[in-house]
């Protein structure tokens, strides 16, 4: 009923307003893809829902109470995972940051680097590099995780802050992302402009190309961060120090415990609950950089 | 011109840094210089891992007592349970990585031992045999005169039972398995909603024990052959029980340690849980509003005359073949399994259950467990029990006949179809996967 009210009133303005008329005929609320998208939405976002409100759970109402029913356990589940272990939760947290933060880093420095060297110049191998580096990126990462170990075991250095880094520093993808879009975004003029102007290639590549490329680098930043924060095996292969460990790792080992002890699903709930916040900041951040892709494109028509 | 020079050079540094940095990622900068490698006298530090929660406050009394005297120096590497940490030992072992000492669940030991992952530590440990029930110590030694590991915690398998609805419903504790299903059947006659227990197949280490317990040996060897008895006469005989019940309708098929499973039991709709010796740890999460209205007895027999149970977990202390000082590993891992400070601190820390058979009523086990306070011979009783604990026989891929177990049981329990055929698969599947892996096995 109300709203076949509020179609009325617009069509009751049009007459006053002359402006209205030259609008474009209302958008037709389609149906199907609505449902379809809220339904994907919904199967995205109930299991989020659950651990937001699981987490506020308490262990005995964890199980007995209805699943969607916020409990009052929030502050004590905190408590007790800020307690556990001295509060190596916030170890495990700081490792998955810089773990995810300098790898993603150093893995977007690479991808910049590879992706305009092999967009711009021409050299011998250049193709047969790029498919070496396609082939990487259907290659899933999981599969090298074992011999990565045993490289890393004979350099000596498992059980490492470096191992978890250094095999993450590559990435295809991101290489592969670099190449296209330093291809798309940085005009082979504007690269000849410089050499004209008299400006040296290091410098064409950070004060010209770079910059034009930041959306594209963002956007390689972004997934590999998430590649990195989310990963599992690799550290778990590599790393046997629990003060190394990332968050993922952590709470592995607050889940399997063994037999003889309660299991820890409360703190191991609310501590990845946690875990998603700064996903979750993180997007909410660099998601305005996204919207400078239409701009910094338009170099030329 | 210089300019076309530093531009050639540039390019070249460019692409160099595409292909270098790749190799140099994958390849981790190859250099390998074996680090000093203990030598056998002076200081010595020992990695463990180990996934036993508070084992970092049981190693800094031996860092502070005997091993400060010792000059021996233990780091505990918290790692997670389960065959995952089995896989991780072998990659590292690989790789000659493996710390000195690991903890391993006693059916891991043989797949271990069979990749030369466990030194021999019979001549440094022999001596601690005694501390342990012949059952408990076989494990160890897989029937050989070597010694793999000293256990530490062990999982023998008990009855528990809601003593107040048992009262409720006028049932008796069952004695023997026929018991046992006629009091399934009298409860359902009862109360249908209410159901004595469940069959569940997502944990394989249940169906060994009560197989164990009926007289079940699922791996043996004559000469340099392994015998597969999965499907033996005993084996069946547990099979065939539980499938029958379960397509009755007498036991529910639903699998444990869901949500679905704690409120059954925290509710009442299920009266009886058929566990080892650690279910007060999974019952304070599982079922915390019944707390003291649990009691615990022994598992029910296959005939009057019997005494015997199976057990469900349980672990041990090993040293690796990588081990540089195999020696001091061993001092610790004897120290760790039977010292009693020790174990008390192991009981009081990490809630285990000791191996070790004079640990098992001292300390920590002198008064019932919180959950169970309203039954103060809990620890006595079951330290009775564990003495009759069936040997094991645990082969070398005990994980495939587990992973089997899951599927197909899983399946067969859910449709309520035969439980024989399930176990069929299971042992032609494991047969079939250690010809696989080169173990000569006779049919």
């Amino acid at each position: 009923m109300s709203s076949l009210a509020v179609h009325k009133a617009p069509a009751a303005a049009d007459a006053t307003g002359a402006e209205h008329s030259n609008r474009p005929p209302r958008r037709r609320l389609s149906l199907v893809p609505t449902i379809t998208l809220l339904l994907g939405a919904l199967y995205c976002l109930l299991p989020v829902a659950w651990v937001v409100i699981a987490s506020t759970k308490s262990g005995s109402e964890l199980f007995s109470t209805f699943t969607f029913l916020p409990g009052s356990g929030f502050t004590d589940n905190l408590t007790d995972l800020n307690a556990y272990r001295d509060g190596i939760y916030w170890q495990w947290m700081a490792n998955s940051a810089l773990y995810a933060g300098l790898g993603a880093l150093l893995s977007t420095c690479v991808s910049a680097f590879s992706g305009y060297a092999l967009a711009t110049y021409r050299f011998r191998g250049r193709e047969t590099m790029f498919n070496v580096l396609l082939a990487g990126v259907l290659m899933p990462p999981i599969i090298l995780a074992i011999p990565q170990y045993l490289l890393m075991a004979q350099a000596d250095l498992t059980d490492s802050y470096w191992s978890v880094l250094l095999p993450q520093v590559l990435s295809p993808y991101g290489v592969y992302l670099a190449r296209i879009y330093a291809a798309a975004a940085v005009p082979s003029d504007v690269v000849e402009a410089g050499r004209m102007d008299g400006a040296g290639e290091w410098r064409i590549f950070t004060r010209i190309a770079l910059p034009m490329m930041i959306p594209g680098m963002v956007t390689v930043f972004l997934f590999q961060f998430v590649a990195v924060w989310n990963n599992f095996l690799l550290p778990y292969i590599m790393l046997s120090d629990d003060e190394k460990f990332p968050i993922t790792l952590g709470l592995f080992t607050l889940l399997e415990q063994g037999a003889n002890t309660p299991a820890l699903y409360t703190l191991v709930i609310t501590g990845a609950f946690l875990a998603v916040l700064p996903l979750v900041a993180l997007f909410l951040v660099i998601q305005r950089f996204w919207s400078l892709d239409l701009l910094s494109g338009a170099v030329k028509s | 011109m210089p300019n076309t020079q530093r531009r050639r050079l540039f390019r070249v540094a460019a692409s160099a840094v595409a292909v270098t940095l790749g190799a140099t990622a994958l390849a981790a900068c190859g250099s390998s210089d074996d680090d000093g490698n203990g030598a056998q006298s002076g200081p010595v530090s020992l990695t463990y891992w180990t996934w036993t929660p508070g084992m970092d406050k049981v190693v800094d009394l031996w860092n502070k007592g005997p091993g400060k005297k010792d000059q021996i120096t233990v780091t505990v590497k918290k790692q997670a349970s389960g065959d995952t940490l089995v896989t991780k030992i072998l990659t590292a072992h690989k790789a000659g990585k493996a710390p000195d000492l690991v903890q391993a669940e006693y059916q891991a030991l043989p797949t271990l031992v069979s990749n030369d992952a466990l030194a021999d530590i019979a001549k440094n440990v022999g001596d601690v045999k005694g501390k342990f029930a012949d059952g408990v110590w076989q494990q160890t030694t897989l029937g050989t005169d070597a010694v793999y590991a000293v256990p530490q915690d062990i999982g023998p398998m008990m009855f528990y039972y809601r003593e107040d609805l048992f009262k409720e419903y006028g049932l008796t504790v069952p004695t023997t398995w026929e018991q046992f299903a006629q009091t399934a059947r009298a409860l359902k006659k009862k109360s249908p909603e209410t159901d004595l227990t469940t069959f569940s197949a997502n944990d394989s280490g249940l169906f060994a024990g009560l197989a164990q317990q009926a007289g079940a040996k699922w791996w043996t060897t004559s000469g340099d052959k392994w015998q597969v008895g999965i499907n033996d006469a005993a084996t069946r005989k547990v099979a065939d029980f539980w499938g029958g019940l379960v397509k009755e309708g007498a036991v529910d098929n639903q699998p444990m340690y869901t949500p679905a499973w704690n409120k059954a039991l925290n509710t009442g709709k299920q009266i009886a849980w058929v566990s080892a010796v650690w279910a007060p740890g999974t019952l304070t999460t599982a079922a915390p509003d019944t707390k003291g209205k649990w009691a615990m007895a022994p598992l029910p027999q296959w005939s009057q005359t019997d005494n015997v149970t199976g057990s469900w977990g349980g672990s041990s202390t090993a040293v690796t073949t990588d081990s540089e000082n195999k020696e001091a590993a061993a001092k610790f891992a004897a120290w760790l399994n039977t010292d009693g400070d020790a174990l008390n601190a192991l009981a009081k820390e990490s809630g285990i259950y000791p191996a070790s058979s004079s640990a098992q009523l001292s300390g920590a086990f002198i008064s019932p467990p919180a959950y169970f306070s309203n039954q103060a011979d809990f620890y006595t009783t079951a330290a009775k029990i564990a003495k009759t604990t069936a040997p094991s026989a645990w082969g070398p891929n005990v994980n495939v006949a587990y992973t089997t177990f899951k599927d197909a049981f899983g399946a067969a329990a859910k449709d309520k179809s035969d439980f024989s055929a399930a176990l069929d698969k299971m042992q032609a599947d494991t047969v079939a996967d250690m010809k696989k892996q080169g173990f000569e096995v006779s049919e």
